[in-house]
Protein backbone atom coordinates (compact mmCIF):
# COMPACT_ATOMS: atom_id res chain seq x y z
CA UNK A 1 0.00 0.00 0.00
CA UNK A 2 2.55 2.19 1.21
CA UNK A 3 6.08 2.53 -0.71
CA UNK A 4 8.93 1.34 1.24
CA UNK A 5 9.78 2.96 5.15
CA UNK A 6 13.40 3.48 3.52
CA UNK A 7 12.75 5.68 0.46
CA UNK A 8 10.52 7.38 2.39
CA UNK A 9 12.46 8.65 5.01
CA UNK A 10 15.32 9.38 2.66
CA UNK A 11 13.33 11.92 0.57
CA UNK A 12 12.32 13.12 4.10
CA UNK A 13 15.89 13.46 5.62
CA UNK A 14 16.75 15.00 1.93
CA UNK A 15 14.11 17.70 1.68
CA UNK A 16 14.46 18.58 5.85
CA UNK A 17 17.98 19.21 3.90
CA UNK A 18 16.24 21.35 1.53
CA UNK A 19 16.16 19.33 -1.79
CA UNK A 20 13.36 20.17 -3.27
CA UNK A 21 12.90 17.31 -5.70
CA UNK A 22 12.93 14.67 -2.92
CA UNK A 23 10.77 16.80 -0.95
CA UNK A 24 8.39 17.12 -3.61
CA UNK A 25 8.36 13.26 -4.07
CA UNK A 26 7.84 12.76 -0.56
CA UNK A 27 4.64 14.75 -0.30
CA UNK A 28 3.20 13.25 -3.63
CA UNK A 29 3.40 10.04 -2.26
CA UNK A 30 2.11 10.49 1.15
CA UNK A 31 -0.65 12.61 -1.10
CA UNK A 32 -1.88 9.46 -2.49
CA UNK A 33 -1.54 7.31 0.66
CA UNK A 34 -3.41 9.80 2.91
CA UNK A 35 -6.03 10.45 0.49
CA UNK A 36 -6.65 6.53 1.11
CA UNK A 37 -6.81 6.65 4.39
CA UNK A 38 -8.31 9.73 5.10
CA UNK A 39 -11.11 8.51 2.44
CA UNK A 40 -12.07 5.34 4.15
CA UNK A 41 -11.73 6.46 7.84
CA UNK A 42 -14.24 9.31 6.56
CA UNK A 43 -16.27 6.65 4.39
CA UNK A 44 -17.06 5.39 8.08
CA UNK A 45 -18.67 8.47 9.42
CA UNK A 46 -20.92 9.39 5.87
CA UNK A 47 -18.32 11.66 4.48
CA UNK A 48 -16.84 12.31 1.27
CA UNK A 49 -13.83 13.05 -0.78
CA UNK A 50 -14.09 16.65 -0.63
CA UNK A 51 -13.73 16.40 2.84
CA UNK A 52 -11.23 13.59 3.13
CA UNK A 53 -9.08 16.26 0.48
CA UNK A 54 -9.62 18.64 2.89
CA UNK A 55 -8.41 17.02 5.58
CA UNK A 56 -5.73 15.73 3.26
CA UNK A 57 -4.56 19.01 2.81
CA UNK A 58 -4.91 20.21 6.58
CA UNK A 59 -2.61 16.82 7.24
CA UNK A 60 0.00 17.89 4.53
CA UNK A 61 -0.19 21.45 5.82
CA UNK A 62 0.62 19.55 9.24
CA UNK A 63 3.24 18.00 7.87
CA UNK A 64 4.90 20.67 6.36
CA UNK A 65 4.61 23.21 8.81
CA UNK A 66 5.71 20.87 11.51
CA UNK A 67 8.67 18.96 9.54
CA UNK A 68 11.24 19.51 12.32
CA UNK A 69 9.94 17.62 14.71
CA UNK A 70 11.33 14.01 12.50
CA UNK A 71 14.01 13.02 14.77
CA UNK A 72 15.84 11.02 11.62
CA UNK A 73 17.28 8.38 14.28
CA UNK A 74 13.70 7.26 14.26
CA UNK A 75 11.35 5.72 11.88
CA UNK A 76 9.36 7.71 9.44
CA UNK A 77 6.58 6.37 8.96
CA UNK A 78 5.33 6.28 12.59
CA UNK A 79 6.14 10.00 12.51
CA UNK A 80 3.91 10.58 9.41
CA UNK A 81 1.01 8.52 10.76
CA UNK A 82 0.60 9.84 14.17
CA UNK A 83 -0.20 13.21 12.43
CA UNK A 84 -2.33 11.48 10.25
CA UNK A 85 -3.84 10.17 13.32
CA UNK A 86 -3.69 13.13 15.15
CA UNK A 87 -5.62 15.23 12.30
CA UNK A 88 -8.17 12.64 11.67
CA UNK A 89 -9.20 12.32 15.35
CA UNK A 90 -8.52 16.40 15.58
CA UNK A 91 -11.32 17.03 12.52
CA UNK A 92 -13.85 14.51 14.06
CA UNK A 93 -13.83 16.40 17.09
CA UNK A 94 -14.51 19.72 15.27
CA UNK A 95 -16.78 18.45 13.27
CA UNK A 96 -19.12 16.35 14.80
CA UNK A 97 -22.62 16.84 14.74
CA UNK A 98 -22.01 19.70 12.23
CA UNK A 99 -22.71 18.09 9.35
CA UNK A 100 -25.58 16.76 7.51
CA UNK A 101 -25.45 13.15 7.42
CA UNK A 102 -25.55 11.50 4.39
CA UNK A 103 -26.47 7.85 3.11
CA UNK A 104 -24.28 5.63 3.96
CA UNK A 105 -24.52 3.72 0.01
CA UNK A 106 -22.59 7.13 -0.84
CA UNK A 107 -19.99 6.99 1.35
CA UNK A 108 -19.26 3.59 0.43
CA UNK A 109 -19.12 4.53 -3.61
CA UNK A 110 -16.78 7.00 -2.57
CA UNK A 111 -14.56 5.28 -0.57
CA UNK A 112 -14.19 3.31 -3.50
CA UNK A 113 -12.60 5.44 -6.10
CA UNK A 114 -9.24 5.33 -6.83
CA UNK A 115 -7.09 6.84 -4.47
CA UNK A 116 -4.85 8.82 -7.21
CA UNK A 117 -8.19 10.66 -8.49
CA UNK A 118 -7.89 13.88 -6.48
CA UNK A 119 -10.93 16.08 -5.61
CA UNK A 120 -10.73 19.54 -5.41
CA UNK A 121 -10.61 20.43 -1.68
CA UNK A 122 -13.22 23.23 -0.66
CA UNK A 123 -9.93 25.56 0.60
CA UNK A 124 -9.67 28.23 -1.94
CA UNK A 125 -5.56 29.06 -2.11
CA UNK A 126 -6.15 32.67 -3.57
CA UNK A 127 -8.77 33.39 -1.30
CA UNK A 128 -6.79 32.05 1.72
CA UNK A 129 -4.03 34.22 0.75
CA UNK A 130 -5.65 37.23 0.58
CA UNK A 131 -6.34 37.02 4.01
CA UNK A 132 -3.36 36.75 5.17
CA UNK A 133 -1.11 40.14 6.02
CA UNK A 134 0.34 41.75 3.42
CA UNK A 135 3.84 40.75 3.77
CA UNK A 136 3.13 37.15 4.35
CA UNK A 137 0.92 37.19 1.28
CA UNK A 138 3.40 39.07 -1.08
CA UNK A 139 6.60 36.60 0.30
CA UNK A 140 4.57 33.60 -0.42
CA UNK A 141 4.04 34.44 -3.78
CA UNK A 142 6.72 35.54 -4.56
CA UNK A 143 8.89 32.24 -2.89
CA UNK A 144 6.24 29.23 -3.44
CA UNK A 145 3.91 29.98 -6.00
CA UNK A 146 6.14 32.29 -8.55
CA UNK A 147 9.05 30.17 -7.49
CA UNK A 148 11.95 33.22 -7.31
CA UNK A 149 14.88 32.59 -4.91
CA UNK A 150 14.81 33.99 -1.83
CA UNK A 151 17.11 37.00 -2.92
CA UNK A 152 14.78 37.95 -5.71
CA UNK A 153 12.24 38.10 -4.12
CA UNK A 154 13.94 40.39 -1.76
CA UNK A 155 14.69 42.58 -4.49
CA UNK A 156 10.97 42.34 -5.61
CA UNK A 157 8.53 43.30 -1.96
CA UNK A 158 11.34 45.65 -1.09
CA UNK A 159 12.55 43.42 2.41
CA UNK A 160 15.57 42.00 3.69
CA UNK A 161 16.09 38.50 2.75
CA UNK A 162 15.86 37.55 6.58
CA UNK A 163 12.32 39.18 6.44
CA UNK A 164 11.13 37.00 3.25
CA UNK A 165 12.28 33.93 4.99
CA UNK A 166 10.68 34.73 8.36
CA UNK A 167 7.56 36.36 6.19
CA UNK A 168 7.28 32.82 4.47
CA UNK A 169 7.69 30.93 7.50
CA UNK A 170 4.79 32.31 9.33
CA UNK A 171 2.93 32.65 6.43
CA UNK A 172 2.67 28.63 6.06
CA UNK A 173 1.76 28.73 9.23
CA UNK A 174 -0.93 31.36 9.30
CA UNK A 175 -1.89 29.38 6.37
CA UNK A 176 -2.19 26.13 8.28
CA UNK A 177 -4.41 27.48 10.90
CA UNK A 178 -6.67 29.33 8.15
CA UNK A 179 -7.13 25.61 6.53
CA UNK A 180 -7.43 24.08 10.01
CA UNK A 181 -10.68 26.82 11.06
CA UNK A 182 -12.01 26.96 7.77
CA UNK A 183 -12.84 23.10 8.25
CA UNK A 184 -14.24 24.06 12.05
CA UNK A 185 -17.07 26.29 10.34
CA UNK B 1 -7.55 23.86 -4.31
CA UNK B 2 -6.04 20.90 -6.08
CA UNK B 3 -3.85 18.93 -3.54
CA UNK B 4 -1.10 18.42 -6.27
CA UNK B 5 -1.11 22.76 -6.32
CA UNK B 6 -0.64 22.67 -2.32
CA UNK B 7 2.73 20.46 -2.91
CA UNK B 8 3.73 22.34 -5.30
CA UNK B 9 3.57 25.36 -3.23
CA UNK B 10 5.01 23.99 -0.13
CA UNK B 11 7.77 21.83 -2.13
CA UNK B 12 9.03 24.80 -3.86
CA UNK B 13 12.08 26.51 -2.48
CA UNK B 14 11.79 24.70 0.91
CA UNK B 15 13.34 25.83 3.76
CA UNK B 16 16.36 23.39 5.28
CA UNK B 17 15.34 23.02 8.69
CA UNK B 18 17.64 21.47 11.54
CA UNK B 19 15.94 18.18 13.20
CA UNK B 20 18.08 18.83 16.32
CA UNK B 21 15.05 21.90 17.07
CA UNK B 22 12.78 20.51 19.40
CA UNK B 23 15.74 19.33 21.66
CA UNK B 24 17.60 22.44 21.82
CA UNK B 25 14.66 24.71 22.04
CA UNK B 26 12.70 23.15 24.57
CA UNK B 27 16.00 22.42 26.85
CA UNK B 28 15.98 26.11 26.28
CA UNK B 29 12.62 26.88 27.50
CA UNK B 30 13.52 24.84 30.52
CA UNK B 31 16.82 26.73 31.41
CA UNK B 32 15.16 30.14 30.72
CA UNK B 33 11.89 29.23 33.46
CA UNK B 34 14.39 27.75 36.04
CA UNK B 35 16.60 31.20 35.55
CA UNK B 36 13.25 33.15 36.22
CA UNK B 37 12.01 31.01 39.13
CA UNK B 38 16.07 31.47 40.39
CA UNK B 39 15.65 34.65 40.07
CA UNK B 40 12.61 35.76 41.02
CA UNK B 41 13.03 33.42 44.62
CA UNK B 42 16.08 35.00 45.15
CA UNK B 43 14.99 38.80 44.84
CA UNK B 44 11.93 37.82 47.09
CA UNK B 45 13.15 35.39 49.91
CA UNK B 46 16.77 35.17 49.32
CA UNK B 47 18.53 32.00 50.96
CA UNK B 48 17.54 30.59 53.94
CA UNK B 49 19.63 32.50 56.97
CA UNK B 50 20.80 28.42 59.00
CA UNK B 51 22.77 27.90 56.01
CA UNK B 52 25.71 27.78 57.55
CA UNK B 53 24.85 25.33 59.70
CA UNK B 54 25.59 21.69 58.38
CA UNK B 55 22.45 19.74 58.71
CA UNK B 56 20.51 22.97 57.00
CA UNK B 57 22.96 23.03 54.54
CA UNK B 58 22.30 19.36 53.64
CA UNK B 59 18.54 19.43 53.44
CA UNK B 60 18.76 22.70 51.30
CA UNK B 61 21.26 20.43 49.05
CA UNK B 62 18.96 17.39 49.27
CA UNK B 63 15.78 19.77 48.52
CA UNK B 64 17.34 21.25 45.73
CA UNK B 65 18.80 17.86 44.32
CA UNK B 66 15.26 16.23 44.28
CA UNK B 67 13.36 19.20 43.01
CA UNK B 68 16.40 19.33 40.25
CA UNK B 69 15.85 15.50 39.41
CA UNK B 70 12.30 15.70 39.25
CA UNK B 71 12.69 18.23 36.44
CA UNK B 72 15.63 16.72 34.11
CA UNK B 73 14.05 13.24 34.43
CA UNK B 74 10.86 15.09 33.44
CA UNK B 75 12.44 17.00 30.80
CA UNK B 76 13.39 13.75 29.08
CA UNK B 77 9.72 12.86 28.97
CA UNK B 78 8.73 16.22 27.65
CA UNK B 79 11.09 16.55 24.97
CA UNK B 80 10.01 13.15 23.81
CA UNK B 81 6.23 13.74 24.25
CA UNK B 82 6.78 17.03 21.83
CA UNK B 83 7.41 14.87 18.87
CA UNK B 84 4.34 13.15 16.70
CA UNK B 85 3.83 9.57 18.40
CA UNK B 86 6.26 10.00 21.20
CA UNK B 87 3.72 8.71 23.75
CA UNK B 88 4.90 5.38 22.84
CA UNK B 89 8.05 5.66 24.33
CA UNK B 90 6.93 8.21 27.26
CA UNK B 91 4.96 6.26 29.63
CA UNK B 92 3.79 8.64 32.53
CA UNK B 93 4.86 6.58 35.13
CA UNK B 94 8.55 6.20 33.83
CA UNK B 95 8.62 10.04 34.43
CA UNK B 96 6.71 9.58 38.03
CA UNK B 97 9.93 7.48 39.51
CA UNK B 98 11.40 10.44 41.01
CA UNK B 99 8.57 11.17 43.56
CA UNK B 100 7.99 7.69 44.15
CA UNK B 101 11.87 7.41 45.11
CA UNK B 102 11.09 10.44 47.37
CA UNK B 103 7.69 9.03 48.79
CA UNK B 104 9.72 5.33 49.53
CA UNK B 105 12.46 7.45 51.35
CA UNK B 106 9.51 9.45 53.65
CA UNK B 107 7.91 6.09 54.50
CA UNK B 108 11.46 4.55 55.57
CA UNK B 109 12.37 7.60 57.76
CA UNK B 110 8.76 7.70 58.97
CA UNK B 111 9.07 3.62 59.73
CA UNK B 112 12.31 4.60 61.62
CA UNK B 113 11.12 7.01 64.33
CA UNK B 114 8.47 6.79 66.67
CA UNK B 115 4.66 7.40 66.28
CA UNK B 116 4.24 10.89 68.20
CA UNK B 117 6.60 12.56 65.80
CA UNK B 118 4.97 12.28 62.66
CA UNK B 119 2.96 14.72 62.64
CA UNK B 120 5.37 16.97 63.77
CA UNK B 121 8.13 15.51 60.59
CA UNK B 122 5.28 16.14 57.81
CA UNK B 123 3.49 18.86 59.55
CA UNK B 124 6.30 21.42 59.57
CA UNK B 125 5.57 25.21 59.70
CA UNK B 126 5.80 26.02 56.39
CA UNK B 127 3.16 23.68 54.64
CA UNK B 128 0.49 26.02 53.58
CA UNK B 129 3.06 28.66 52.31
CA UNK B 130 4.85 25.34 50.34
CA UNK B 131 1.71 24.30 49.28
CA UNK B 132 0.62 27.70 47.67
CA UNK B 133 3.51 28.95 46.56
CA UNK B 134 5.21 25.89 44.53
CA UNK B 135 1.94 25.98 42.51
CA UNK B 136 1.67 29.99 42.18
CA UNK B 137 5.85 30.50 40.81
CA UNK B 138 5.05 27.36 38.60
CA UNK B 139 2.91 29.58 36.34
CA UNK B 140 5.87 31.18 34.82
CA UNK B 141 7.88 28.36 33.68
CA UNK B 142 4.60 26.49 33.00
CA UNK B 143 3.96 29.11 30.83
CA UNK B 144 7.46 29.63 29.10
CA UNK B 145 7.31 25.33 28.51
CA UNK B 146 3.48 25.33 26.95
CA UNK B 147 4.36 28.40 24.50
CA UNK B 148 7.92 26.62 23.12
CA UNK B 149 5.34 23.21 23.24
CA UNK B 150 3.27 24.81 20.68
CA UNK B 151 5.64 25.56 18.28
CA UNK B 152 6.65 21.39 18.36
CA UNK B 153 3.72 18.61 17.52
CA UNK B 154 2.63 16.69 20.65
CA UNK B 155 -0.20 14.00 19.50
CA UNK B 156 -0.69 13.05 23.14
CA UNK B 157 -1.93 16.43 24.67
CA UNK B 158 -3.09 15.57 27.81
CA UNK B 159 0.63 13.98 28.59
CA UNK B 160 1.94 16.42 27.01
CA UNK B 161 0.63 18.79 29.48
CA UNK B 162 1.01 16.74 32.30
CA UNK B 163 4.95 17.06 32.12
CA UNK B 164 5.01 20.49 31.03
CA UNK B 165 3.37 20.76 34.23
CA UNK B 166 5.60 18.76 36.65
CA UNK B 167 8.65 20.06 34.80
CA UNK B 168 6.76 23.49 36.04
CA UNK B 169 6.33 22.42 39.58
CA UNK B 170 9.46 20.87 39.90
CA UNK B 171 11.32 23.88 38.86
CA UNK B 172 9.09 26.56 41.14
CA UNK B 173 10.29 23.50 43.71
CA UNK B 174 13.75 24.21 43.19
CA UNK B 175 13.18 27.89 43.41
CA UNK B 176 11.44 27.56 46.70
CA UNK B 177 14.04 25.03 48.27
CA UNK B 178 16.24 27.53 48.26
CA UNK B 179 14.32 29.50 51.90
CA UNK B 180 12.50 26.56 52.62
CA UNK B 181 13.39 25.87 56.44
CA UNK B 182 11.07 22.64 57.05
CA UNK B 183 13.65 20.06 57.12
CA UNK B 184 12.29 16.41 57.64
CA UNK B 185 12.26 13.48 54.34
CA UNK B 186 8.42 13.14 54.75
CA UNK B 187 7.60 17.21 54.63
CA UNK B 188 9.65 17.08 51.07
CA UNK B 189 7.95 14.05 50.01
CA UNK B 190 4.30 14.91 51.01
CA UNK B 191 4.38 19.11 50.19
CA UNK B 192 7.07 18.95 47.50
CA UNK B 193 6.04 16.16 45.97
CA UNK B 194 2.20 16.48 46.44
CA UNK B 195 2.31 19.91 44.64
CA UNK B 196 4.17 18.92 41.70
CA UNK B 197 1.65 16.19 41.13
CA UNK B 198 -0.44 19.20 41.67
CA UNK B 199 0.97 20.76 39.19
CA UNK B 200 1.07 17.76 36.66
CA UNK B 201 -3.08 17.31 37.05
CA UNK B 202 -3.63 20.71 36.11
CA UNK B 203 -0.99 21.08 33.56
CA UNK B 204 -2.81 17.36 32.19
CA UNK B 205 -6.38 19.52 32.26
CA UNK B 206 -4.90 22.62 30.34
CA UNK B 207 -2.87 20.12 27.91
CA UNK B 208 -5.85 19.80 25.77
CA UNK B 209 -6.62 23.23 25.78
CA UNK B 210 -3.41 24.74 25.03
CA UNK B 211 -1.92 22.34 23.05
CA UNK B 212 -3.96 21.94 20.25
CA UNK B 213 -2.14 22.38 16.75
Amino acid sequence: MLANETELKKLMVAGLNGDEASYRALLEQLSAYLRGYFRAKLAQVSQGATEAEDLLQEALMAIHTRRHTYDPSELFTPWMHAIARYKLIDYLRRTRGSRVDVPIDDASEVAAQDKHIAAESNHDLQKLLSQLPDKMRRAIQCVKIDGLSVAEAANRCGMSESAVKVNVHRGLKALAALIAREERA
Amino acid sequence: MKTNDLVRVLSTNVEPVSPRRVDRELAGAIVVGAAVVLGLALIARGIRPDIHDLHAFIFLLLKVGFAAVVVVWGSVYLIRLARPGGEVKAPIMGAAWPLIGIALLALISLLAAPLWHWQSMAMEEGWLECLISIPLIAIVPFAVVVWELRRMAPTNLVRAGALAGLVAGGTSAIGYALHCTDDSLPFIALWYGGTIVLCTLVGAILGSRLLRW
